[in-house]
């Protein structure tokens, strides 16, 4: 042990010694990728934040207000149902594929015959472009598709309706087919965090006569600590990103009931040319992320080091 | 006794979940092979009563979903290609060299990945036509390249970073320079990370509709899946049509999928096991 870590030292040193400076290919190396991120991220990102500040219509030089567009969201209607929506979206569209993922992941965990199937079929839906589901779900919610079909067909006729059409339920029938992709991408990331932990903690669980659900709840939850704080990660920010899926669904509507900040930005940015408002919009959806970017940020450097 | 009855019961459960979860796939398969008539008389929710290949001839011929399918390929495989290989000269430098401020360069790059890409969209579509390059399927793929080099120099570098010291100190007394250790050594060790990156950005980048919206406009330059947006728009209530088109669109990341599996599957772990 400290043999090693004398060995190391040395060497440490001894690599100072040889290469006191970096080659300029190996600068190049890393300067030439950094240019290219901050040609298309660092300075398009600058100039959002600086575009949030002012009004422009995309022709004349944009006129700087100040927090004007921030103060102009309190008072618009359709800012609040899209911030409301996207809050749903977050609990529902979040809550329920960890939930899904995570149960999926628990009972297809042992390896048995058949299960390699069954974790196929659920990660199928994964692999196809979110507008490919989408189109797939608007074939279903047609009128006589196959859900009006199937209520009909078991009796509950009167629940038949435009699903994608009426305000009362586009939101949720825009929600169930991105759960549906997204329950089989949870159960992966878990699936590998399970395989992760050490059989001997399971095996003395049960010597000391834990049931299987006392199991899951003392040994197998606490472990997965890394795994969960990475999938609620992931959940947040492909939440407050989502786009696609509404968008080749509803549009954001009817009358704005499906729509969600992307949505709303998008629309307000490219169909009613409100730049300013538009980046004031993605600024809130910057602000929202902020803190679980800022934790994954942090997670991922500790772990650098 | 109860121990089988418990084993066929979580068969029939998990086999059931799993029709469920195909069957919608299934459902659209079949209806890419029902004629018009057939969807008109009976209804999306019937069972078919015909079959047929021209849904297929008119959405590869009259929607011209073929050219959208090389428009995808187009950007797709130029843009895993550059990503990967910037991604990977970068997270060499960054991991096996003391280079000034290395973990602000990855602090910055990934955190660039981590933006919500609404914030880039606007300014981006103004650079692109200020540059002269708008409506092209060059700024989508420089778009692309831009937006994932964060996310994959970071994994890239985890990876390299942790190979062992020795080949590398072994390759510089042979007398290898950098460009060379790169290239013969940590390159060829690295391809199981490639692989997998691979993988996942190709289905991302063929996959995404929100950059191409934004930076395209004209109907024969548009990628597939943004093309299979305006599909809806041509066929009106021709559903077995839209059907054929989606099955197509979904054609190329399935085969991906089929053909890295492993990796995809792995790369999609990436992260979750730290």
């Amino acid at each position: 042990m400290t043999a090693s870590a004398i060995e190391v030292k040395t060497r440490a040193g001894s690599a100072k010694r040889r290469s006191p400076r970096v080659s300029p290919l190996i600068l190049a190396f890393v300067f030439v990728p950094f240019a290219v991120e901050a040609v298309w991220v660092f300075w398009p990102a600058l100039q959002g934040f600086w575009l949030s500040l002012t009004n422009w219509d995309g022709l004349s030089a944009p006129t700087f207000v100040g927090f004007g567009n921030f103060g102009d969201m309190v008072s618009d209607p359709i800012f609040r149902t899209a911030l409301k929506n996207t809050a749903i979206w977050l609990v529902l569209f979040g809550g329920l594929s960890v939930a899904g993922g995570f149960g999926m992941a628990l009972l297809l965990q042992k390896e048995r015959r058949g299960v390699g199937i069954y974790r196929a079929a659920l990660f199928t839906p994964v692999v196809f472009s979110l507008v490919v589901t989408a189109l797939i779900w608007r074939v279903f919610y047609q009128p006589d598709g196959l859900v009006d079909s199937v209520l009909r067909g078991v009796g509950l006729g009167d629940l038949v309706r435009p699903w994608l059409a009426d305000p009362d339920t586009a939101l949720y029938a825009v929600i169930v087919p991105a759960l549906w992709r997204q329950i089989g991408y949870v159960m992966v990331l878990y699936l590998a965090g399970l395989k992760a932990v050490d059989p001997a903690l399971y095996e003395a669980a049960r010597m000391d006569g834990a049931s299987a659900l006392q199991r899951t709840r003392y040994v197998t939850i606490p472990q997965l600590k890394g795994v969960n704080s990475v999938v609620l990660s992931v959940i947040v920010i492909d939440s407050l990103r989502s786009f696609d899926i509404v968008w080749s669904m509803t549009k954001g509507g009817p009358y704005h009931s499906s729509e969600l900040l992307s949505t709303y930005m998008y629309s307000t940015a490219f169909q009613s040319t409100q730049l300013g408002y538009a980046s004031a919009i993605a600024v809130v959806i910057f602000l929202l992320a902020l803190a679980v970017i800022l934790g994954y940020l942090i997670r991922a450097f500790r772990e650098e080091t | 006794m109860s121990n089988r009855l418990k084993t066929g019961g979580y068969h029939l459960a998990m086999g059931l979940v799993s029709f469920l979860w195909v069957a919608p796939i299934l459902w659209v398969v079949v209806i890419s092979f029902r004629s018009f008539d057939d969807v008109a008389a009976n209804g999306l929710g019937s069972l078919p009563h015909s079959f047929t290949f021209s849904t297929y001839v008119q959405a590869w011929q009259d929607a011209d979903e073929f050219r959208a399918l090389v428009n995808s390929l187009l950007v797709t495989i130029p843009a895993v290609l550059l990503s990967l290989g910037l991604a990977s000269i970068a997270a060499y430098g960054l991991a096996r060299y003391n280079i000034p401020f290395r973990r602000t360069v990855l602090l910055l790059m990934l955190m660039g990945n981590l933006l919500p890409p609404q914030i880039l969209l606007i300014p981006i579509s103004r650079f692109v036509e200020l540059i002269g390059y708008y409506d092209t399927l060059i700024a989508l793929i420089a778009v692309h390249v831009g937006f994932g080099l964060g996310f994959y120099t970071f994994v890239l570098h985890g990876f390299m970073r942790d190979l062992p010291k020795e080949i590398q100190e072994a390759a510089t007394i042979d007398g290898a320079g950098p460009g060379k250790i790169f290239a013969s050594v940590i390159l060829p060790l690295t391809r199981p990370a490639l692989a997998a990156l691979g993988a996942l950005s190709f289905t991302w980048i063929f996959n995404d509709l929100l950059w191409s919206i934004t930076v395209i406009r004209s109907g024969d330059k548009m990628p597939v899946t943004p093309a299979l947006l305006g599909l809806q728009g041509l066929f009106v209530s021709s559903w077995n049509v839209i059907a054929a088109g989606t099955v197509i669109a979904a054609v190329p990341t399935v085969a991906v999928f089929l053909k890295f599996q492993k990796h995809f599957v792995g790369g999609l772990a990436i992260g979750a096991v730290k």
